[in-house]
């Protein structure tokens, strides 16, 4: 009775779910990318995170501020690995504010690996007049912010494209299949050779996407690779303890004439 | 209810079992006679109260490193994410915790519709437990808000200005909600306080529901009443609590993959976006275990009749026991009723489904036939059911017709199948 009951919730659950498409019909779906942190052990490329480090550095940080990363951050466990070398020198090729000194007055001086990544804008205000009106979005967590994730990041980077006809363009707005509404603020700042890479690769647009979106993704959850290792620590070990309370369980209920 | 006297073995154990009865107490809770039929949805009681233990002990750690303030919020979440030691699995327990909450709620409350636990004599059992349930709601909602993400303000802003429907007073009591006038500094604080507040008094309501569960004890599938302590009964230890740790095992390894492995499917995107007051989300939904009650507020043109209906659709179940003709507690013998018990499960299911969608077509029509059926069930069905349903035999004991075998075996085998 039950069983046949829940067959048919099942169904009319599925029926519901397929009324989904409907709504989304004019989004195109991201690209889906084999990304090597999907999947229940998924880890982040090391060599691409650093790639992806030099072209935030050097195309989006222009822009976009990464307010809650430390340098720090660039040299853990888990996340891009530079050395503790590196670490320093690239913190300190950044100019901090600090202050006040003993004499009230702030200062400046060469960034350490306890600092925050440096802001481009002093505010949101003076990062939204220098771009046209449009914030360009802080992008500690803006993988977790965007429904698709890295998918959805990485299409849009590669997804500028002429307008069909028929659509016109303000000034300084430039049209993507991926954007939502199609029409984004953001110009196409990849292209081919932009940077170059300290490893040797070839710097292409699709490589320059994928390397960036890796390291925003690793910037969202930096967490991500001891999450992982230690949730499938955590099943093993509650799967293994369900196995033995289950035959507790059984041990104890055989005792009395009632099935468990 | 006390089955044997408990006695203390030693002295030191007797000269305080007599000033305060704890031991007394303890005796009474291992001993305590339980229906050794019970499957397996009885053990979503341990695991609430575990979700409940679990929501507090990470709660309170949480606090000590979160900030309540609109300007430092969202940025002492992700302090807490990247530089609290083990903060994100701290704050993914949290988060993910909430859910399972209420996944596990709902489960409860459906066994006792299912089961017929509501009725009498277990009247107050439940509407505890639905004080339980409003109060989880409040938690929950204030506690989203907490992160003052895009969500956050959002969701704060549609559901405080439900109260602005209210005629005449309505905006006065909107802006004291606020302590503002809009969702701001001062609506954070308060919630935050609340949301520290309220798992408390949900705590100590948690010990009334099991007070009063204990008066009249378990209900059990087969829905008769039997005497306790009989050959229909086991003691709550060992039997229960081996098999309460057994689903609750189950039920934390499927919360471990939630928290481990897809720790914001359950959550939304914008909500990782710092609030807004001058963007608004394209869509602003409701975590999914309020899903079914924003579809009901959405599917009446009118806001105030909006209000009332959400209202109404929690507050009808406070009269449910009164609602229910049927001298038959467990639906396994009330077959008419069972294809309805069905029916709403789907219709809560679909107005959850709906109540995450736009407000519009054939959206908006499924709302309003599931709303529709939402409280023709309680009001027409329940009664009308109770009343005119022919109900199967029922067994005179748990065990009679399975030992004895003469008189009706078939029947004791048919309950077991169904059960």
């Amino acid at each position: 009775m039950i069983k046949s009951n829940i067959k048919l919730l099942v169904l009319s659950f599925l029926l519901l779910i397929s009324l989904r498409p409907l709504q989304s019909a004019e989004m195109v779906d991201p690209i889906k990318v084999d990304w090597s942190f999907k999947g229940l052990t998924g880890t982040f490329d090391r060599a691409s995170l650093q790639r992806g480090f030099q072209v935030y550095k050097e195309v989006c940080a222009s822009c976009h501020s990464m307010q809650y990363l430390s340098y720090r951050n660039l040299g853990e466990p888990g996340g891009p690995e530079f050395s503790e070398q590196e670490v320093k020198a690239i913190a300190a090729s950044f100019e901090i504010e600090d202050g006040p000194d003993s004499q009230g007055e702030m200062f400046t001086r060469p960034g350490k690996p306890s600092d925050k990544f440096k802001s481009p804008y002093p505010n949101v205000q003076a990062a939204t007049a220098a771009n046209g009106g449009a914030y360009p979005p802080d992008m500690s967590v803006l993988v977790k912010a965007r429904k698709g994730g890295a998918n959805y990041i990485y299409s849009v980077l590669v997804g500028y494209e002429d307008p069909p006809p028929g659509v016109t363009l303000d000034d300084g707005v430039y049209y993507n299949k991926y954007m939502a509404g199609n029409k984004i603020k953001m110009p196409n700042n990849l292209m081919d050779g932009l940077v170059e890479y300290a490893d040797g690769t070839e710097s292409t647009v699709d490589q320059m996407a994928k390397d960036v979106t890796t390291f925003l993704a690793w910037a969202a959850e930096p967490e991500l690779e001891e999450r992982h290792k230690t949730g499938v620590k955590v099943i093993i070990y509650l799967v293994l303890l369900t196995i033995l309370v289950y035959l507790s369980m059984k041990k104890i209920w055989s005792r009395i004439d009632s099935e468990v | 209810m006390s089955e044997h006297e408990y006695v203390p073995k030693s002295k030191a154990a007797k000269w305080f079992n007599d000033r305060l009865p704890l031991l007394t107490l303890g005796a009474h809770l291992t001993d305590y006679p339980t229906p050794k039929n019970l499957n397996y949805w009885w053990t979503f009681g341990g695991i609430l109260t575990f979700c409940l233990i679990t929501q507090i002990v990470t709660g309170i750690v949480l606090a000590m490193h979160y900030v309540a303030h609109a300007d430092l919020a969202f940025a002492s979440v992700e302090h807490i994410m990247r530089d609290v030691n083990y903060g994100w699995l701290i704050r993914y327990i949290h988060s993910n915790g909430a859910s399972m909450f209420f996944l596990a709620v709902y489960i409860h409350i459906f066994r006792s519709l299912f089961y017929g636990s509501y009725k009498s004599p277990r009247e107050v059992i439940w509407i505890i437990g639905l004080m339980i349930y409003l109060l989880m709601m409040a938690a929950a909602f204030m506690g989203y808000v907490l992160p003052w993400g895009q969500m956050s303000f959002w969701g704060a802003t549609v559901i405080t200005n439900l109260f602005s429907a209210i005629p005449l007073v309505g905006d006065s009591i909107t802006t004291w909600l606020w302590g503002a006038y809009s969702v701001d500094n001062p609506t954070l604080n308060r919630f935050f306080s609340l949301h520290y507040l309220i798992p408390f008094l949900i705590l100590g309501l948690v010990v009334l529901h099991i007070w009063a569960l204990h008066v009249p004890g378990n209900n059990n599938p087969v829905g008769i009443d039997i005497k306790k302590p009989s050959k229909d009964t086991v003691p709550f230890h060992p039997y229960i609590t081996v098999k309460d740790a057994f689903a609750l095992l189950v039920f934390m390894i499927i919360f471990a993959g939630f928290v481990f492995f897809t720790p914001n499917v359950l959550g939304h995107s914008d909500n990782y976006i710092p609030a807004n007051p001058l963007v608004t989300p394209a869509h602003i939904v409701p975590e999914w275990y309020l899903l079914p009650f924003y579809a009901i507020l959405r599917s009446v043109p009118d806001k105030l009749g909006g209000v009332i209906l959400m209202f109404s659709a929690i507050f009808i179940l406070f009269v449910l026991p009164w609602l229910d003709t049927s001298k038959v507690r467990s639906a396994v013998f009330r077959p008419i009723y069972r294809q309805f018990f069905w029916i709403l499960v789907i219709d809560v299911l679909m107005l959850g489904y709906v109540g995450a969608m736009p407000a519009e077509g054939i959206y908006l029509v499924l709302a309003r036939v599931g709303t529709i059926y939402y409280f023709l069930h309680f009001i027409v069905v329940m009664p009308v059911v109770g009343y005119l349903e022919k109900t199967d035999p029922i067994p005179m004991s748990i065990s009679e017709p399975v030992l004895t075998g003469g008189s009706e075996p078939s029947l004791a085998r048919k309950v077991n199948d169904k059960v």
